[in-house]
């Protein structure tokens, strides 16, 4: 069975993922695996439930039906196996940047061990700030900084204890556009140097399509006649996976990537199958191209 | 005749003409100040003043000069109707009676009244706040991270901050004694439940996704109150001990005035029997002085070590 196999092969496997709030069903019968190293970007529009889908998979808050695995084994509660980084609130007010990184390595690891070490670890530190520019602020506190700096904290803060997934969700939504962008090249950077598997929420589908090696859209706007649903109370699913290096290459420094005529066609069918409430596909017929893409039905 | 009346028409007239001219002056003067203040920045009035430091100075301290010159005319009236008049005595009077109150040896003791009441009293109203800022900061963030904690206490906590402490003096005086521990019970149950209730609202207000990603950097189950939640509300536990401190002196002075051998409040009851006001006055001025030196030290206390928290 292709599921079996995937949950032996992936770092991370939903399986029939449903959450109800009350009368709301947000999410129905998700099913998601996600291999080791893959760059997942998650689009949808808003109020579709991206984020309480972010929220499972660290282990904020419960499914109310199926199940989460990381590398096999079940996942609950949060863990250091996932990283995450908000769009704010993941940096803590009473700590300095250099405190807020280094807690990490402080709570994983133990203080002692951290006291042993301290050195060797702030030497690292100091060489990852001086890489994001911030070297000058690390006795700075949280509201001292702008967004931009904030959000580069905030990621150095989730990477310092290597994370197995780094979960995160619109991190650089609050950001301006050329801001966006150097963060955008520094996450590849980021990701290209540690080797981990990243999932990133975004709203803006040309940063979903720019960043993943896979594209997910998680959407109300299908229409499913197997059983008699009311429309409205009808939950998201996964409504598109696609591969995106089968359409691009990627290459760091080529923002100019956004520009071409492939990518402007990519977005334009997302934009239909994931975004558009008048164009509803079949739940038999979505577009689930990617290899490790699943349904049970 | 025709020519008087010509003559008084035209003094009339002259006169009239020159209260014109003059109040067209006068006009002219205040449309120009009006001009020139408007396109200034105001420096008092309406919503865009903004006063310097030497006005800011001088506001501050107008109402204090206000304050004592009204003192002192009244008390120079009475006084002048009747030199031995009680209510009002004059600032020699108050200065004799802090003389002998606060730096001559009491004959029977040989030790200062006032030093030794602000002392007392000084020592109840500090172990019951602290007793009752523990007590505050240990339910309080229990009540805000644990549910189950929240479920079993919260409802209590504000039912007990509903009762009127004072009602209860009797009860506490009489099963605590009146000694030093039902002064202190009192001032405790006084304050304690506004400090915990404080204090959960503070835990409330951190954002979920903080515990969160608490938990994904590693942070065990007591870690987390002890390395993330705890230093967020304790700038805020000094700032509410803050506000606590008025409703503690209220109990204090209370319970010193009922029962007690000392102590500031004890004075003020004991001397109101011989209508002294030239010592009532200084006590009421030196508790005053107190508090505020307190509470100063407290916000200086906030801002120098929680850099982050008056910032934010």
């Amino acid at each position: 069975m292709k599921e079996k196999s995937l949950q032996k092969k992936n770092i991370l496997h939903l399986s029939s993922i449903r959450k109800v709030y009350g009368e709301n069903v947000v999410l129905e019968d998700i099913d998601l695996s996600v291999a080791a190293n893959e760059f997942c970007t998650m689009v949808g529009p808003s109020g579709h439930g991206k984020s309480t889908l972010l929220r499972l998979i660290i282990g904020q808050e419960l499914p109310t039906a199926g199940e989460i695995f990381v590398e096999q084994r079940k996942a609950m509660f949060a863990n250091p196996d996932r990283g995450v980084v908000y769009q704010q609130y993941s940096l803590f007010p009473h700590l300095t940047v250099l405190d807020n990184i280094v807690l990490g390595i402080k709570l994983r690891y133990g203080f002692s061990y951290w006291r042993s070490r301290k050195q060797e670890y702030l030497k690292k530190v100091r060489y990852y700030l001086k890489k994001v520019h911030l070297e000058k602020h690390e006795r700075k506190f949280p509201h001292e900084l702008s967004g931009g700096m904030r959000q580069r904290v905030a990621i150095l803060q989730a990477l310092i204890i290597s994370p197995k997934i780094l979960l995160m969700d619109e991190p650089f939504g609050a950001l301006d556009p050329g801001t966006r962008e150097d963060m955008q090249l520094y996450l590849l950077e980021l990701w290209k140097e540690t080797k981990m598997t990243i999932i990133f929420i975004t709203h803006d589908l040309e940063e979903a399509v720019f960043l993943g090696t896979r594209l997910l859209t998680v959407s109300q706007f299908y229409s499913d006649d197997r059983k008699d649903l009311d429309p409205l109370k009808k939950g998201s699913r996964i409504v598109t996976d696609l591969d995106l290096t089968k359409y691009m290459k990627q290459d760091i420094s080529a923002t100019d990537v956004k520009y071409s005529k492939v990518f402007r066609e990519l977005i334009k069918q997302i934009r239909l199958e994931g975004f558009s409430p008048d164009y509803l596909q079949h739940v038999k017929k979505f577009n689930l191209e990617h290899k490790d893409s699943f349904q049970t039905l | 005749m025709r020519t008087i009346l010509t003559e008084t028409v035209h003094t009339f007239r002259k006169l009239f003409a020159i209260i014109c001219g003059f109040l067209k002056k006068i006009w002219r003067i205040i449309k120009h100040t009006l001009r020139r203040l408007k396109s200034r920045v105001p420096r008092f009035w309406g919503i865009h003043a903004r006063p310097g430091f030497r006005l800011n100075l001088i506001l501050a301290i107008l109402p204090f000069a206000l304050l004592i010159i009204v003192y002192l005319s009244a008390s120079g009236y009475r006084l002048a109707q009747n030199p031995d008049d009680k209510l009002l005595p004059s600032i020699s009077k108050m200065v004799n009676a802090v003389n002998k109150y606060a730096f001559t040896p009491d004959d029977k003791t040989g030790t200062y009244i006032m030093l030794d009441d602000t002392l007392a009293s000084l020592s109840r109203i500090g172990i019951g706040i602290i007793l009752s800022a523990v007590t505050g900061l240990v339910i309080g963030l229990n009540i805000g991270i644990y549910r189950g904690f929240r479920s079993l206490s919260l409802t209590f906590v504000n039912f007990i901050a509903i009762i009127p402490p004072l009602a209860i003096l009797p009860i506490l005086f009489i099963s605590f004694g009146t000694g030093e521990l039902g002064k202190i019970m009192l001032i405790f149950i006084g304050t304690f439940p506004m400090i915990t209730r404080d204090v959960y609202l503070t835990v409330k207000k951190i954002p979920e996704e903080m515990i969160t990603k608490s938990l994904t950097l590693g942070a065990s189950q007591l870690e987390i109150p002890w390395r993330i939640i705890f230093p967020q509300v304790l700038p805020k536990l000094i700032d509410s001990i803050r506000l606590s401190l008025g409703a503690a002196w209220v109990y204090l002075i209370a319970s010193e005035a009922i029962a007690s051998q000392n102590g500031l409040g004890y004075r003020i009851f004991l001397v109101r029997r011989y209508l002294a006001m030239d010592v009532i006055i200084p006590y009421v001025v030196w508790i005053t002085l107190i508090g505020f030196l307190v509470d100063l030290s407290l916000i200086y206390l906030v801002r120098g070590a929680f850099r982050w928290y008056s910032r934010e």
